[in-house]
């Protein structure tokens, strides 16, 4: 038995060997590495040296680092509440039936088809304190005119309007696509025994979409976690560093000034965290399937 | 005769045929009044070419059939954003076999790192040798601010300036006759002015500039410069927490304080443009290549109404600030000869005077500036030719000759966000002094 499993092992190799070496080849050989020139100080002009730990010790007392780690989580928290909420939302609304549905939602998930980048400059021209649109739309109904990008303390609010413009869309389809799957036979013993609405939604449509609303709770998690472009577009990590996050810093390091060695310490530390938070999502997304 | 003009015969046609292409070699070697220069000796040969794409790039490439014709040498020419071009340059040189034979630098960025890695070649040799250099090549020509540029510590020659962008003053000459403001003579007259022509209910700003981290390092550097003082000097001091620099930042925090837009904190150039070309900025600092857009009225509510000034004297100096690209050539390039020979052709006196005719930039040679044609010609005016010659007689490096410029501009910049927000400028230079001090120490060991 153990000859033919055996066997069995050696006819399976050819098929699994161009995946193997694919995965050894974008996956572990560049983190091996990443891991590798962490432990050097290596910058592009210079030498490399064998530095140890020195660039993980360095960074765990840059208050800058610190600051862009509170930007990440700051922006993600926002980024991912407020488009999971409102894309829960416009699904539930586009998953009635009404004149014109299939008009509006084409329309609602228009965003999602731009360009990143693309959005970003038309977001920025928007933003202008003195020529914006936006500006100009409060001063429309009385309101005075707004800092936007333009101020420490308001950019990462207003770098997250552009998410969720973006963003909420994507939401509302993976939900769309859970309520569209959903049992008609709970509704209708709710029905018989007279649950309001507010119910009916709280105890049936809630727990059974969870599971995909768990999916785009991770997918937008990651999305902005890893939010590069909007963010150097429109803002350069600005006002100071005030919208400066994790990856912004990690692209100043190396592609600015150029210090691989520290900048391999920050995707090693960033790495290990979004693999933490994926893990735990994971494990959350696993509690709240369904039990068939 | 003019029967033959509209119906012309087979024998015209192919006789009018055969004088233009036994002419248009004939119009090219005379274009370059090569005497007995021989500009075919490396023919057959082919070069490579790493630009920066911009329409500077655009211009010189259009023009290459031109060079090949002329030399025989075949280009192979590349031009990539500037920020990757920069990534390119350095990573090819560290690498030791860059793959071009000609590079364009940023000098105000790139000048120190490519004479500490020695990365290219000096130029003094070829220029003294008369069966490499073109008779009509007139090194003279090229301006002081250019020069200084390309001269190494050391007078090493290692590239050959393509163009220099000066720091001027851009005022809108409009705003100024209402409120009967003279043009600022002094730094401090600026900000007095700018109180005066500032009227923040009609939505006008009397001054604006760039405030966003690492753009905004230039603007401080230009009111430092005043002081007759660089921010490294000659020695690789840091002299940024000096009172001079202090006082270069008080009157950057007060005119982007006091007198600018709303939200300059954020403004890099394009920002300032599009405050300055609606005509809600009444004087605008930055480089002399806006004029172009500025006096383009589908583009511009102020075109026609623009004035061009020097940056206005400091307490102790006068000096405009600037930036400039050139040309160099590898060190490790094995066609050095055919690629000298491309350096004098992009950076001869009719390809300068393109650039300057099509808007794509202030020359580093001299005599465009002065061609009486394009000055009666041109829609920027002749006051923006004075501006340049003016400028680039009193021109200073606007950023330090140092390697982490980057850093420099970053580290700087944030402070300078900063006093925006409130912080005192004495501080947060102080502040940033230290952060950059060892950086600029390590630069030098590595």
């Amino acid at each position: 038995m153990s000859t033919a499993v055996a066997g069995m092992s050696r006819n399976y190799w050819p098929f699994i060997l161009p995946a193997l070496i694919a995965v050894l080849g974008v996956i572990v050989f560049p983190w091996i590495f990443t891991l590798y020139m962490s432990v050097h100080d290596w910058n592009v002009s210079g030498t490399v040296t064998f530095v140890g730990f020195e660039n993980y010790q360095k960074l765990f007392t840059d208050q800058r680092f610190y600051e862009a780690v509170g930007h990440t989580l700051y922006f993600t928290v926002l980024a991912v509440v407020f488009p999971v909420g409102l894309g829960l939302a416009a699904a539930l609304t586009f998953h009635r039936e009404f004149k014109g549905r299939g008009f509006l939602r084409g329309i609602f998930i228009m965003p999602m088809m731009a360009t990143p980048v693309a959005v970003a400059l038309v977001w920025t021209m928007m933003f202008h304190p003195q020529l914006g649109v936006l500006n100009y739309l409060l001063s429309l109904v009385g309101l005075p005119p707004a800092s936007w990008v333009y101020n420490a303390s308001t950019v990462i609010p207003t770098l997250v309007i552009v998410e969720i413009w973006h963003w909420t869309p994507l939401v509302m389809l993976i939900v769309l696509g859970g309520l569209a799957n959903l049992p008609s036979e709970p509704y209708e013993a709710a029905e018989i025994d007279g649950a309001t609405a507010f119910q009916k939604f709280r105890h049936i449509t809630f727990p059974l979409i969870l599971p995909n609303l768990m999916i785009a709770l991770i997918l937008r998690t990651i999305d902005a976690l890893k939010a590069f472009d909007t963010i150097y577009v429109i803002s350069q990590g600005g006002p100071g560093t005030a919208s400066e996050t994790m990856n912004i810093f990690l692209y100043l390091q190396a592609f600015a000034f150029f210090k691989l060695g520290y900048a391999s310490a920050v995707v090693v530390i960033f790495f290990t965290v979004v693999i933490l938070l994926s893990l735990l999502l994971l494990h959350v997304r696993q509690k709240t399937k369904w039990n068939v | 005769m003019s029967d033959r003009i509209i119906r012309p015969s087979r024998r015209h046609v192919l006789g009018g045929a055969g004088l233009v292409t036994l002419g248009a070699p004939a119009l090219v070697r005379n274009a370059f009044a090569q005497s007995s220069f021989n500009w075919k000796r490396f023919a057959g040969e082919t070069i490579n070419v790493l630009d920066v794409k911009s329409s500077r790039s655009d211009l010189t490439f259009a023009k290459h059939k031109e060079f090949e014709e002329l030399t025989g040498i075949k280009v192979s020419a590349e031009a990539i954003p500037e920020q990757q071009q920069r990534q390119k340059t350095l990573i090819e040189f560290t690498s030791g076999k860059p793959s071009f034979d000609i590079v364009v630098l940023a000098l105000h960025v790139q000048k120190r790192i490519a004479a500490k890695g020695k990365w290219l070649t000096d130029l003094r040799p070829m220029i003294a040798d008369g069966t490499l250099t073109s008779p009509d090549f007139d090194f003279k020509d090229f301006n002081a601010a250019g020069l200084t540029f390309s001269t190494q510590s050391d007078g090493t020659l290692d590239t050959l300036p393509k163009f220099v962008d000066y720091w001027i003053l851009y005022y809108n000459k409009e705003l100024f006759a209402q409120k009967g403001v003279e043009y600022p003579k002094t730094m401090d007259d600026i900000l007095a002015a700018a109180r005066k022509l500032n009227d923040p209910a009609k939505g006008i700003a009397g001054f604006v500039s760039r405030g966003l981290k690492n753009a905004n390092v230039p603007v401080w550097t230009t009111w430092m410069l005043g002081q007759g003082m660089d921010t490294v000097d000659k020695n690789g001091n840091l002299m940024t927490n000096t009172p001079e620099a202090v006082w270069g930042a008080e009157l950057y925090k007060r005119l982007n304080t006091e007198v600018a837009p709303p939200g300059t904190i954020g403004f890099n150039w394009n920002e300032c443009q599009t405050s300055f070309a609606t005509g809600r900025a009444a004087m605008w600092l930055d480089g002399i290549g806006f004029a172009a857009p500025l006096e383009d009225p589908t583009k511009s509510r102020v075109a026609g109404k623009v004035g061009y000034g020097i940056v206005p004297a400091g307490p102790k100096a006068y000096h405009s600030p600037t930036f400039a690209d050139g040309y160099g050539i590898a060190q490790g390039s094995a066609r050095k000869g055919a690629a000298w020979l491309y350096l004098q052709w992009a950076t001869n006196k009719a390809n300068q005077l393109n650039m300057l005719k099509n808007g794509a930039g202030s020359p580093a040679r001299n005599s465009p500036l002065s061609d009486i044609d394009t000055i009666k010609t041109s829609k920027f005016g002749k006051e923006w030719f004075d501006t340049v010659l003016g400028s680039a007689a009193i021109g200073r490096p606007g950023l330090p000759v140092i390697i982490p410029v980057t850093e420099f501009r970053d580290i700087f910049g944030v402070a300078l966000t900063n006093m925006i927000g409130g912080a005192d400028p004495k501080t947060e230079l102080a502040k940033a002094t230290e952060a950059f001090k060892p950086v600029l120490e390590q630069s030098e060991k590595g």
